[in-house]
C-alpha cells in the first residue's frame, strides 16, 4: 500500500527540486518549517519525532534542505519523513501545509481489527503491520 | 441619542402619544441624524414600497414593525424606555439601476435581542415585516453584528483549524462526494459507494439532504455500513476518513438518538439540514461541541428565500447566523457548478465564513465591516455540478480552506468510483503543488491537469469525459452597487 497522508501523496514522489520550491513557498509566507520522522504512521499518530526545532528563522530553502538531507542520512529508507509549515498568525496558529518527502522502501500497511460488540455494532482498531516490531526495527 | 429624552416639552410628548394613527416616521422610527453605536445591530433592507408609498415612510415602518411599533399609537410605550427600544432607520438610498427600490439602514439597540439566540434575532428582524401590506417586496440584504452580540454565541463547534488538526490534513482543500443515487440504495450498497470513494482518495463522503430513514434504508443500517466503509478505507490508506451521517429527523429526540449512535460508532462528523430550524441547529451545535463532533450543515431549502433579489433574506445573512449558531461546514456555492452563484457574491459568503475581520465590500455584497472577534472559522463547502477539469478555476476562486464535493464527478467516472476519486485527488494535489510553485492557475490550469494526467489514467479519462461540461447561466442574485455613488460611507 501507499500511505496517503499529507498534501502530495497521490503524486509521484517529489524530487528535491520540487520539495525546495514548496519549502520556499512556506518561507515566503513567513511560516516555520518543521522536519518530522516516524516508523509509526498510524493515522491518529499526531506526534512524529522532531528533527531538531522548527526552523523559524531560516532565510531560504537551502537551510531546510540541508537539514532534510541530514535527517535522511539517519532515517532515509527506514522511516517516514514529512515536512510541515507552521503559521503563527492570530486565529490560525497551526499548520498550513504538511507533506511526506520520504518513505520506507516497503509499506506493508494496516490491519483492520473488528471487535463485535452489542447489537450489530463493531469496534474498529487500525493496526500497522510494522508496529508489531519494536520501535526502530519496523521497516 | 438613546437616553430617554427628558428635554422635550411636555406638550410635544403628549401629542406624540395621543390615541390614533400616526406616520411611522413621526413616531421616532426615522432619525436621519442618528449615528449607530458600536453595540447596535444594524440591518440593511432592500425595500420596494407599493406605488404611492413614500420610501422614507416605508423604511420607518420596517424599523417600527421590526421593533416596538404597532399600527396605532399605544400609551403603554410610556411605561418603557421606548426611545431606546425603537429601531431607528437612519439612512435610505436608492438602489442603483433599480427604480422604485431603496436600501434602508436600520439600527437596533442591543437590548432588543436575547444573548446567544438566532431564534430571537431572526424573530425580531424578519419575524413580522415581510408581509407588511404597504410594501411590494422586502429583502434583508446584510446585517452588522456588533462584537458585543457576537461574543454571546459559541460559534462553530470545531472550526476550520481544529477540524484540520483532527483530520491531519493541511494545505489543500478537502475532497468529498455525495453518495448517488441519493434515494433508493440499501444500506449495504450505500456503504459500497462510501468505501470506494474514500479508498480512491476522497476525505469525506456525504449523505444527501433527503437521506434520513426511508423504507429502502433505515438510518441505523446506513450508519453501520458507512462506518464499516470509513474504517476499512482508513486502514487501506493510512489516512483519516469520514462520512457525514445525516441525523436530520422529525424531532429533537430522534436527532439526539441518531447523533449518539453516530458517536458510539466512532464517526467524526454528523450532518443536519437547514430546514430543521435555527433552534434545532443551535441545539445540535451545542451537542457537537460537547461531543468532539464536526457538524456539517446542508443548506437545504435556502433558495426559497435567498435567490431573488427583491424579496427574502440574502444568503450572506444566513451565513452570518450560521457562523454564530455554531455549525462547522456550510454549503456556500461553487460559482462554476450547476447551482446559483455569482462570483463576487459568493466571494462575499466565503469571506464571511473564513475571515476574522471582513471589511465592507459593496462589490461583494458586504455592506458593513464585520468583526468576528476570534469566532472560529466556518468551512465553506462547494458542491453541485463540479468536476476535475475545473480544478484550477475552483482553487483560484475558492482558495484552499473549502471542501470540494464532486458527487457525479466521482461516482459517474467511466472506470468506477475509486477511479473517479483518484482523478479528483490527483488533479487537486497537482494544482496545489503548481500554485505553491507560483504558477498562474487560470492560464496554465488545463496544461497542469494534462501533465498530471500523464501519470494518472483515471484523471485522463475524467478530463475526456467532462471536458465540455459547464453551467454558464446568468446569476439572479448579484450585488447592486455603483462605486462611490451610493451605500459607500
Amino acid at each position: 500500500m501507499r500511505l496517503t497522508q499529507g498534501a502530495f501523496s497521490f503524486l509521484p514522489d517529489l524530487t528535491d527540486e520540487q520539495i525546495t520550491r514548496q519549502v520556499q513557498y512556506c518561507i515566503d509566507k513567513g511560516w516555520a518549517v518543521n522536519i518530522e520522522f516516524t516508523d509509526d504512521p498510524h493515522p491518529r499518530n499526531t506526534y512524529w519525532e522532531l528533527w531538531g526545532q522548527p526552523m523559524f528563522d531560516v532565510p531560504d530553502a537551502a537551510g531546510v534542505m540541508f537539514e532534510l538531507n541530514e535527517c535522511r542520512k539517519v532515517y532515509g529508507g527506514r522511516q517516514y519523513i514529512r515536512l510541515s509549515a507552521f503559521d503563527a498568525t492570530h486565529t490560525w496558529e497551526s499548520l498550513r501545509l504538511s507533506f511526506i518527502t520520504d518513505r520506507p522502501a516497503e509499506e506493508p500497511g494496516f490491519a483492520l481489527e473488528r471487535q463485535e460488540i452489542d447489537g450489530r455494532s463493531i469496534r474498529y482498531t487500525t493496526r500497522a503491520y510494522a508496529a508489531n516490531r519494536p520501535e526502530g526495527a519496523r521497516y | 441619542m438613546n437616553a430617554i429624552d427628558k428635554t422635550k416639552p411636555a406638550e410635544e410628548k403628549r401629542s406624540r402619544y395621543s390615541a390614533g394613527v400616526m406616520e411611522y416616521r413621526k413616531m421616532g422610527y426615522w432619525q436621519p441624524d442618528y449615528e449607530p453605536k458600536d453595540t447596535d445591530v444594524i440591518a440593511v433592507f432592500r425595500i420596494t414600497p407599493q406605488d404611492g408609498v413614500d420610501e422614507i415612510e416605508a423604511s420607518a415602518a420596517v424599523a417600527g414593525e421590526s421593533s416596538t411599533a404597532t399600527w396605532t399609537v399605544v400609551w403603554t410605550d410610556r411605561l418603557t424606555a421606548c426611545d431606546k427600544y425603537r429601531a431607528k432607520c437612519y439612512r435610505v438610498d436608492p438602489v442603483p439601476n433599480a427604480p422604485g427600490s431603496w436600501f434602508a439602514y436600520i439600527a437596533y439597540d442591543l437590548d432588543l435581542f436575547e444573548p446567544g439566540s438566532i431564534a430571537n434575532l431572526s424573530a425580531s428582524i424578519i419575524g413580522n415585516v415581510f408581509g407588511f401590506k404597504p410594501l411590494k417586496a422586502l429583502r434583508l440584504e446584510d446585517m452588522r453584528l456588533p462584537v458585543a452580540y457576537v461574543k454571546t454565541f459559541d460559534g462553530p463547534a470545531t472550526g476550520i483549524v481544529v477540524e484540520r488538526e483532527r483530520l491531519d490534513k493541511f494545505g489543500r482543500p478537502l475532497l468529498g462526494a455525495t453518495v448517488k443515487p441519493k434515494l433508493g440504495l440499501s444500506g449495504r450498497n450505500y456503504g459500497r459507494v462510501v468505501y470506494e470513494a474514500l479508498k480512491g482518495g476522497l476525505d469525506f463522503t456525504k449523505d444527501d439532504e433527503n437521506i434520513n430513514s426511508q423504507p429502502f434504508m433505515h438510518w441505523r443500517d446506513r450508519f453501520l455500513y458507512c462506518m464499516e466503509a470509513v474504517n476499512k478505507a482508513q486502514a487501506g490508506t493510512g489516512e483519516v476518513k469520514g462520512t457525514y451521517l445525516n441525523i436530520t429527523a422529525a424531532t429533537m429526540e430522534d436527532m439526539y438518538e441518531r447523533a449518539e449512535f453516530a458517536k458510539s460508532l466512532g464517526s467524526s462528523i454528523v450532518m443536519i439540514d437547514l430546514i430543521i430550524g435555527y433552534t434545532a441547529i443551535q441545539s445540535m451545535a451545542k451537542w457537537a461541541r460537547r461531543n468532539d463532533m464536526i457538524l456539517h450543515l446542508h443548506r437545504a431549502g435556502h433558495s426559497t428565500y435567498t435567490r431573488q433579489k427583491s424579496h427574502g433574506v440574502s444568503f450572506r445573512v444566513i451565513t452570518k447566523w450560521m457562523r454564530l449558531a455554531g455549525v462547522d461546514h456550510i454549503h456556500a456555492g461553487t460559482v462554476v457548478g450547476k447551482l446559483e452563484g455569482d462570483p463576487h457574491t459568493t466571494k462575499g459568503y466565503y469571506d464571511l465564513c473564513r475571515e476574522d475581520f471582513v471589511p465592507q465590500n459593496l462589490a461583494h455584497g458586504i455592506f458593513f465591516d464585520q468583526d468576528w472577534a476570534s469566532t472560529r472559522k466556518l468551512m465553506p463547502v462547494a458542491s453541485g455540478g463540479i468536476h476535475a477539469g475545473q480544478m484550477h478555476q475552483l482553487i483560484d476562486l475558492l482558495g484552499e480552506d473549502v471542501v470540494l464535493q464532486f458527487g457525479g464527478g466521482t461516482i459517474g467516472h467511466p472506470m468506477g468510483i475509486q477511479a473517479g476519486a483518484t482523478a479528483n485527488r490527483v488533479a487537486l494535489e497537482a494544482m496545489i503543488l503548481a500554485r505553491n510553485e507560483g504558477r498562474d492557475l487560470l492560464n496554465e490550469g488545463p496544461e497542469i491537469l494534462k501533465d498530471a494526467a500523464r501519470h494518472c489514467l483515471p484523471l485522463k479519462q475524467a478530463l475526456e469525459t467532462w471536458k465540455d461540461v459547464t453551467f454558464n447561466y446568468s446569476s439572479t442574485d448579484t450585488p447592486d452597487f455603483v462605486p462611490q455613488a451610493t451605500a459607500a460611507e
